[in-house]
């Protein structure tokens, strides 16, 4: 039997789900889109219960492909339980009506029960079930209230069913106007403490400074916590435990060879050095698991609960100005802050973006400017030692880039974006069982999507090295980059082979004593470019062959210029004068480009 | 009676929902979030550099971005 959990977002839906589903539970793309659902299951007796996790809709007359995606999915339940938020019954409403209207069997789980009867909220749940003659079970699902009853519901659920004649709009907002009347009634509402928090991160005044605080909290725990998991956990397992297995396997393969120099790699002094071997069962498995991963987990961890206490909306409002000028809007803000975790995630999520301009402004200028965990690891690697204003000063250029690629992108792209409409919901104490799970969720997909494109980059890139192909490439252009990038041969061979992977070019940077300016100069370079090769595939399925190849060369062209700028005008102190008067004329230029764009910026945007 | 966008209401005001204009997409999604002709709104806070609007429409906090707000009519309500 498969039950639909429906509801518009922020209703709590997932922790319903997660408190009805067991741990087997998986997220797939919905065939033929990219929206995403996840499921799992229940049993009761010997039936096997299907829970299917529809994502959060307003409305089932299609604004959008997850819209479309909800609708569609009705025809495969048998039973839907109606997520609502009783904070919020009369917009909830609107959706509940549309849900009756179809010929299935429906149950309400009046959500966030206490918070309504906290905020003086009294809903009359018997008049409620008697007006839509159907079921109506109060929730409280992050204490898990009400659940056994909504199971107990649902197995016993009364086959009869009679669905309501279809409404338009009109006549379903007057309906609404009618129940809600005689089902709600609101004691005087208070000016209470959690209101005053809820607006002053939605006010940019007081906003900013504490979207700054949080962001920079939030980024210092991952630093802290992805360290100490490193230190504790995956460097002694790779140092003691896995380093002995591949050694056995270096001693069967009898030290060389082809086969050894793609699975281990080459002997650094005679044993297997996991960051400079470079064979695909060495430093392929060490990057990702030993290096990366570890940041991963706990960045996801700190993404679940910004978006479980409702904080990411405030931001993608705080921030929605300055993604207008970029043509997004405030929304890409999320795809553009998972980047800073793995760029394959981030590529996923600019699905969501509603138009194809959006998404190719958007991946281009994340793949660009926003280093991933593993390029923070190279630029933290490279440069740290040398104190971290070098490191400042990489980011200040990396935020120029976007600016600059941005705006002009957003100017020479025919269309226009559409704008920000989203809501904002109240600060809510998230469950931690739920974010448990998400996190679960995110991360099984970032194995099975990520790490096997990785690990076939480092196979490829070997077969490359091996056939003396990269080196024919390499002597190709070195001469040429040399020129404008002031790199010694070794380290434009360096940097191209990290043309697919960044992990790699590092280890060839390290050991080559280049000057500050030409490790800024080479982190730059590498940053910009290109992504890694699971991005790039990744990005390939969303943005098409055409916009792809768009892109690549507006990240090769970008790689050029800001390499170029960074040779020219970095000293071994800093930006010189002169780099100094070219950001500046830089910024004017922008400002002025950007207004005489002004009048498509306040058009209408066109709806995809 | 004089009309106003969105965005020309102060912070703290109410005003009523006069009209949509704009596309019928627009004017669905806005529709799905609840706001409609005839809806009484309150103004939370605005952004500079035409950054967002958000208003109090009902139990709901919606964010609005400036070129949308700027298709909303509405006239001022009077403090009871």
């Amino acid at each position: 039997m498969n039950i639909l959990l429906m509801g518009n977002p922020n209703v709590g839906k997932s922790v319903v789900f997660s408190r009805l589903t067991g741990t087997n539970v998986t997220s797939s793309n919905y065939p033929g889109t990219t929206v995403e659902y996840t499921e799992g299951f229940f049993h009761w007796k010997e039936e096997v219960f299907h829970v299917i996790d529809v994502p959060g809709v307003y409305t089932l007359d299609p604004t959008n492909k997850a819209e479309e995606v909800a609708v569609d999915m009705i025809d495969k339940g048998d039973i839907i339980i109606n997520v609502v938020d009783a904070t919020n019954l009369e917009r909830n409403m609107n959706l509940t009506l549309q849900l009756l209207e179809k010929n299935i069997p429906v149950i309400i789980a009046l959500n966030f029960w206490d918070e309504a009867n906290h905020k003086g909220i009294k809903i009359d749940i018997e008049e409620l079930e008697s007006i839509l003659n159907v079921p109506v079970i109060p929730t409280t699902a992050v204490k898990g209230h009400g659940i056994a009853e909504l199971i107990n519901t649902v197995i016993n659920y009364d086959q009869k069913y009679h669905s309501h004649h279809e409404r338009n709009d009109e006549e379903r907002w007057v309906i609404i106007g009618k129940i809600v009347k005689r089902v709600q009634q609101i004691s005087d509402r208070k000016h209470t403490f959690s209101d005053i928090i809820d607006e002053i991160t939605i006010k940019p005044l007081s906003g900013l400074p504490i979207a700054l605080a949080v962001l920079y909290v939030a980024f210092r725990f991952i630093i802290f916590m992805g360290e100490g998991i490193i230190g504790y956990i995956t460097e002694p397992f790779f140092d003691n435990i896995y380093y002995q297995l591949m050694n056995s396997l270096s001693v069967l393969l009898g030290g060389e060879g082809l086969l050894h120099m793609i699975l281990i790699g080459n002997l650094i002094d005679g044993a297997i050095d996991f960051e400079q071997s470079f064979g695909l069962l060495t430093t392929g498995i060490f990057i990702p698991l030993s290096a990366v991963a570890p940041y991963i987990i706990v960045f996801y961890f700190v993404l679940g609960l910004l978006e479980d206490t409702g904080y990411l909306p405030r931001l993608a409002v705080l921030v929605d100005n300055v993604l207008h000028k970029v043509g997004l809007h405030g929304f890409s803000i999320i795809p553009m802050i998972l980047a800073f975790g793995c760029n394959v995630p981030a590529a996923l999520a600019i699905r969501s973006l509603e138009s194809e301009r959006e998404k190719f402004i958007a991946s281009t200028l994340m793949v660009i400017s926003i280093p991933c965990m593993a390029q923070l690891a190279m630029i933290f690697g490279l440069l740290g030692p040398y104190g971290g204003k070098y490191i400042v000063y990489l980011f200040l250029i990396l935020a120029m880039v976007w600016v600059t690629v941005g705006v002009i992108l957003n100017k020479i792209l025919p269309g226009f974006s559409s704008d920000l409409l989203l809501e904002v919901p109240p600060f809510r104490i998230p469950s931690f069982s739920t974010i448990i799970k998400k996190l679960w969720i995110r991360l099984s997909g970032f194995f099975k999507e990520a790490i096997p494109l990785v690990l076939f980059g480092v196979f490829c890139i070997n077969l490359l090295y091996v056939s003396g192909v990269m080196s024919g490439i390499v002597n190709f252009i070195a001469p040429f980059l040399n020129k404008i990038f002031g790199l010694p041969r070794d380290a434009i061979y360096a940097v191209l082979m990290g043309f697919l992977r960044k992990d790699l070019a590092m280890g060839l940077l390290a050991p080559l004593n280049l000057t500050i300016k030409q490790l800024v100069v080479a982190s730059v370079v590498l940053t910009i470019y290109f992504p890694c090769i699971a991005t790039f595939s990744v990005l390939l399925k969303e943005l098409g062959f055409v916009n792809m190849i768009k892109s690549t060369f507006v990240m090769l062209l970008t790689s050029v210029l800001v390499g170029g700028f960074t040779n020219l005008t970095f000293t071994n102190e800093g930006i010189s004068l002169i780099g100094w008067v070219i950001i500046v004329l830089i910024l004017i230029f922008l400002r002025k480009f950007s207004i005489s764009n002004k009048k498509f910026i306040s058009g209408f945007p066109n709806q995809s | 009676m004089q009309h106003f966008s969105l965005n020309q209401l102060r912070i703290g005001e109410k005003g009523e929902i006069i009209e949509l204009m704009g596309g019928y997409g627009v004017k669905k999604r806005l529709n799905a979030l609840g706001i409609r002709e005839g809806k009484e709104v309150t103004k939370i806070s605005s952004s500079f550099l035409k950054g967002p609007v958000t208003i109090q429409a009902g139990q709901s906090r919606i964010a609005i971005g400036y070129g949308m707000a700027e298709k909303i009519l509405i006239k001022k309500v009077d403090k009871q």
